[in-house]
């Protein structure tokens, strides 16, 4: 499908959602990072003007909504001039970072140049299994970030990543954000793309496990006391239909990751037979109106059966493509997570494996499945 | 006046007032936009309908600013200052 042949009718809508990956390069290694597992190949970034063009551009498309990831975004040094343009064309900044690199002198300059909002990323609790996951010794650190956070007036927002090795201390885990004095707790559940992927085995927590965690949720936040929202995102294996993904790709969302390839979601990378156009050749318009990367999964016209008759295709446009294409090699297939699918038992399979391995993250012997830290080392070793 | 966590905002691409705040953003339609653009901290509902009704040539508008006003509290989007 061509943008130039469709009537102008359905022509999307803007890309609403900007999220620039601006680095791969990360001070930590985390086991669930949905990062590509090929990353220290990608090895070059745009310049700081590239990416300036790349916000005027999309700025220009009707994009407000910004998120700055990587990678640690905090590693590229002109972090601030990056803010300080987004600002000034109208965009709503949020940074989305480990909090490594996040000292009083660099938070006093992106409030300066008009950072709206930061969120945090703890992985654990407890400094031991924090600093385990990450493969990193960072807890101590992240705290005083999260005190700093509060000092510079932004919401607290913390966002810690659920799975089999932490799932357990939810208790703490909320705990823990209420003494940071958090606004915001986002717990969310491993969403197995890239690195996680690659572990699901030894991430994905037992149903029982998950109620659990959810039952903890609910006391907390029945609970009196300083308001604090809690997010909890409910892992979409344990689901008996999908996620409304990306609210269909090329539908709202754009990412464009380190080297400047433009992709209609982070994991899209993976979808094979489209073209993902580069910003360094391409411009926002053309990459979010004329590109098949960005055209094939638009309307209905790409779904198979169930999908394709199926009534509730409108409120989930089949689910996630990567997801289909992981599970059962064909992005075009439903996602297997709906019950309707003819794969749905790849998803009942996993789960099942995860309620026969029980409570104990170690259950699974680590030398049958190790697990894999997010390292330019395992990257170049798992793809060459 | 409007909430110190939202920013409200114009958005010619979407033709409509828009309220950002972290990773989200409301599509507000002409009449919100239009309340909440005039909820500067110093107006009073008064104030803001009168200024409605100026600007749209109309009468009567207090019942639905009120309504809106309320609605907005309730959403804590607008913080009414005593």
């Amino acid at each position: 499908m061509n943008a130039a042949v469709q009537p102008l009718s359905s022509l999307p809508g803007p890309p609403l959602w900007l999220l620039l990956e601006l680095t791969y390069r990360c001070p930590l290694h985390c086991v669930f990072c949905y990062n590509p597992l090929e990353f220290e190949r990608i090895d070059q970034e745009l310049d700081t003007a590239e990416w300036l063009r790349v916000l005027e551009e999309a700025r220009a498309l009707g994009a407000v909504q910004l998120g700055l990831s990587g990678g640690e975004p905090l590693a590229r040094d002109d972090l601030e001039i990056i803010v300080a343009e987004a600002h000034r064309l109208g965009f709503y900044i949020n940074l989305i970072t480990s909090g490594v690199g996040l000292n009083e002198s660099r938070i006093a300059a992106l409030k300066a140049a008009g950072l709206d909002h930061i969120q945090l990323s703890f992985q654990d609790s407890s400094q031991t299994l924090n600093d385990f996951l990450s493969s990193t010794r960072t807890f101590e650190l992240k705290s005083k970030v999260a005190a700093l956070i509060k000092e510079y007036d932004y919401p607290m927002v913390l966002n810690v990543v659920l799975h089999r090795h932490n799932i357990a201390h939810v208790e703490e885990i909320l705990q823990m954000a209420d003494r940071l004095g958090a606004d915001y707790v986002e717990l969310a559940n491993t969403q197995y793309y890239g690195w996680a992927w690659h572990n699901r085995e030894q991430l994905l927590p037992s149903r029982a496990q998950l109620q659990a965690a959810e039952a903890t949720v609910q006391r907390f936040r029945e609970r009196a006391g300083r308001p604090m929202q809690i997010f909890f995102v409910v892992p979409d294996y344990f689901e008996r239909r999908p996620k409304p993904c990306m609210n269909g790709l090329g539908s709202i969302f754009l990412t464009v990751t380190p080297d400047g390839t433009a992709l209609p979601c982070h994991a899209a990378r993976m979808l094979p037979g489209l073209e993902f156009p580069n910003v360094k050749t391409t411009s926002v318009r053309e990459v979010w109106y004329a590109s098949t990367g960005f055209n094939h999964f638009r309307g209905d016209a790409w779904m198979k059966e169930p999908c394709r008759s199926c009534p509730e295709k409108a409120r989930d446009f089949g689910g996630c493509r990567c997801q289909a294409f992981l599970l059962t090699g064909d992005a075009a297939n439903a996602d297997p997570v709906c019950d309707l699918s003819p794969h749905h038992h790849l998803v009942v399979e996993a789960v099942a494996r995860a309620d026969a391995r029980g409570e104990e993250p170690a259950a699974m012997p680590m030398s049958e499945r190790p697990l894999v830290f997010r390292s330019p080392a395992n990257s170049s070793k798992l793809c060459p | 006046m409007v909430a110190r966590r939202f920013r409200l905002q114009w958005e010619p691409a979407q033709n409509a007032h828009v309220l950002l705040y972290p990773e989200g953003m409301i599509k507000l339609n002409g009449s919100a936009g239009e309340i909440l653009k005039r909820c500067n901290g110093e107006s009073t509902i008064a104030d803001i309908t009168t200024d409605l009704e100026s600007a749209f040539e109309t009468t009567g508008l207090m019942n639905d600013v009120k309504a809106f006003v309320a609605l907005a509290v309730d959403k804590t989007w607008v913080v009414i200052q005593g």
